[in-house]
């Protein structure tokens, strides 16, 4: 079992999902997150005075996947993401040691 | 006919007090724009300020502010005397009729038109001072400058003073309020000091965007509509074709000088900024309503409009000097009313036959002498005895916390995490 952990630009989130339910990924988890990566911030102006935005707005996803699906996963998350332009985000992928589904007691991949 | 004097009276006594309850909303209007153009954070102290200073306000000047402003026996043209507190009694029918149309409204529908103005002056102040000063602080400076400062220079024009006698001209309160409110926000911040945070160690600006447009919008609004009460029911009277065309005139000269005022400071920010900022926008509009206000009876809707451009440029540009002289004003109060103000007082020479500029400056100058070193010595007064700065813990927490001990918006996650 894998985790795959996504930082995606906001506005293609839908997008992500809907690749991702494509493929049979049954669920994921979204949080939205501050960062900064490459990008760094951008500049606001108020009453004509320039300030600085440290932190970008992102959405995080995570899914827990079969270990023979994290690259079909990875594609479908990096096809449904990618503008081209500086910003678009990162997936990191970590070995998922145990899954337990709550309601059935079920582990392993069967709860995935 | 008698019977026409009394409707006529009633009728001019009821516009009085409609338009007076006009100029009660613009407190609203003030609250809204003030919690709009600060963080979050300090939005329940400034909404807190915004509804006790409107008590302060009315309770000083029934006690003495409205006694030394319109005194029964003035004791001269600059001192008016301690005129007492205000009384139930109010003219007779007799009296009414007697008069021959001089005496034409109710003399309480009087003190409760001028009861608001008041309050709206003070409302210029809370602004100014939002987020960095202490509650109690600025409410004891409000019970000074309701009760004191602002009747004095009142009675010096509206009252029959010394102002009054020299030919200045203020027709609802260029000067008298919104010059006079700017001057003694203006004192206050001159020892308050910037907010922290406001300026970086190079002294380059670091602007701190306020919490809530839609609010700011919503008070420019309300604000705009309570000015038709603010000049229309400066007029004081309806009751004749005359004197209703010259209403009329008022309310649409008004109309048009926020427009202007809007448009101008809107084209102005585009062009300085790159940028539409809609927080000039809001204020281009109270810029060009500040702007009217001395004199929108004699304008043509289209020099009114012009007068009020004028205000929305200059507004953005005395926005801007403020910030860079480190004068901190999250509203942009002293821009708005005071240098604004200041505007509209020499507009009325563009259009007034009977005013000279001569008397405008002198006017001017009278209002801002006077209210800015009685301001600042009552400032210092109150600095020195209770202190009129929150500590620097407190401010970063926010003054909702330390001043109210509670949030504007509880179940949001604010500055202190959702607290539940």
């Amino acid at each position: 079992m894998k985790l795959v952990t996504a930082i995606i630009k906001p506005f293609k989130l839908d997008d992500v999902r809907e690749g991702l339910s494509e493929i049979g990924v049954q669920g994921i988890t979204v949080t939205e997150v501050k960062g900064f990566g490459r990008q760094k911030g951008h500049t606001e102006l108020y009453r004509g005075a320039e300030y600085v935005v440290d932190f970008l707005p992102k959405v995080k996803i995570e899914a827990a996947v079969a270990a023979d699906m994290v690259d079909r996963v990875i594609e479908a998350i990096s096809k449904a993401a990618n503008t081209g332009k500086i910003g678009d985000g990162k997936i990191f992928v970590s070995s998922l040691e145990q899954t337990v589904r709550i309601r059935t007691g079920e582990t392993g991949p069967d709860a995935l | 006919m008698d019977a026409i004097t009394e409707l006529s009276y009633a009728l001019d006594t009821f516009y009085f007090l409609m338009t007076g309850v006009l100029v009660m909303w613009m407190a609203a209007g003030f609250s809204m724009l003030e919690a709009g153009l600060v963080r979050a954070k300090n939005t329940a102290e400034i909404l807190t300020k915004n509804i006790s200073l409107f008590a302060v306000a009315c309770i000083m000047y029934m006690l003495m502010g409205y006694g030394i402003m319109y005194p029964a026996d003035a004791v001269s043209a600059w001192w008016p005397g301690f005129g007492g507190i205000l009384g139930a009694t109010d003219n007779t029918v007799e009296e009414v009729l007697a008069s021959g149309g001089e005496t034409y409204y109710s003399g309480l529908s009087d003190f409760f038109f001028q009861v608001v103005f008041v309050a709206t002056a003070m409302s210029i102040v809370s602004g100014a001072v939002a987020e960095r000063m202490k509650l109690w602080a600025f409410l004891f400076f409000a019970v000074v400058m309701t009760g004191f400062i602002y009747p004095m220079q009142g009675y010096w024009k509206w009252g029959g003073g010394a102002l009054d006698a020299l030919g200045f001209l203020d027709f609802a309160g260029s000067g008298v309020v919104h010059l006079c409110g700017a001057t003694a926000a203006f004192a206050g911040v001159l020892l308050l000091g910037a907010r922290k945070g406001k300026y970086r160690p190079d002294g380059s600006i670091s602007p701190i965007p306020g919490a809530n447009m839609p609010l700011a919008t919503l008070g420019t609004f309300i604000l705009w509509m309570g000015w038709f009460g603010f000049n229309g029911g400066s007029e004081l009277i309806i009751s004749n074709v005359a004197e209703a065309n010259a209403v009329a005139l008022v309310f649409v000269n008004t109309n048009m000088a926020a427009a202007g005022g809007v448009i101008a400071a809107m084209i102005t920010a585009r062009l300085l900024f790159g940028k539409t900022d809609l927080t000039m926008a809001l204020n281009g509009a109270l810029a060009g309503l500040v702007a009217i206000t001395a004199e929108p009876l004699t304008p043509t809707p289209v020099l009114a409009t012009m007068i009020g451009a004028v205000g929305g440029v200059l507004v953005v540009f005395a926005i801007i000097s403020l910030d860079k002289m480190k004068l901190d004003d999250p509203v942009g109060a002293i821009s708005v009313h005071g240098v604004v103000g200041m505007w509209g007082l020499l507009a009325v020479t563009l259009s007034n036959e009977d005013s000279t500029l001569v008397a405008q400056l002198t006017g001017l100058g009278v209002i801002f002498a006077w209210t800015f070193v009685a301001s600042l010595v009552t400032w210092f007064v109150i600095k020195m005895v209770i202190g009129i700065r929150v500590t620097e813990e407190e401010e970063y927490a926010g003054v909702d916390l330390s001043e109210c001990g509670l949030e504007a918006y509880p179940e949001f996650v604010g500055s202190q995490g959702s607290g539940k």
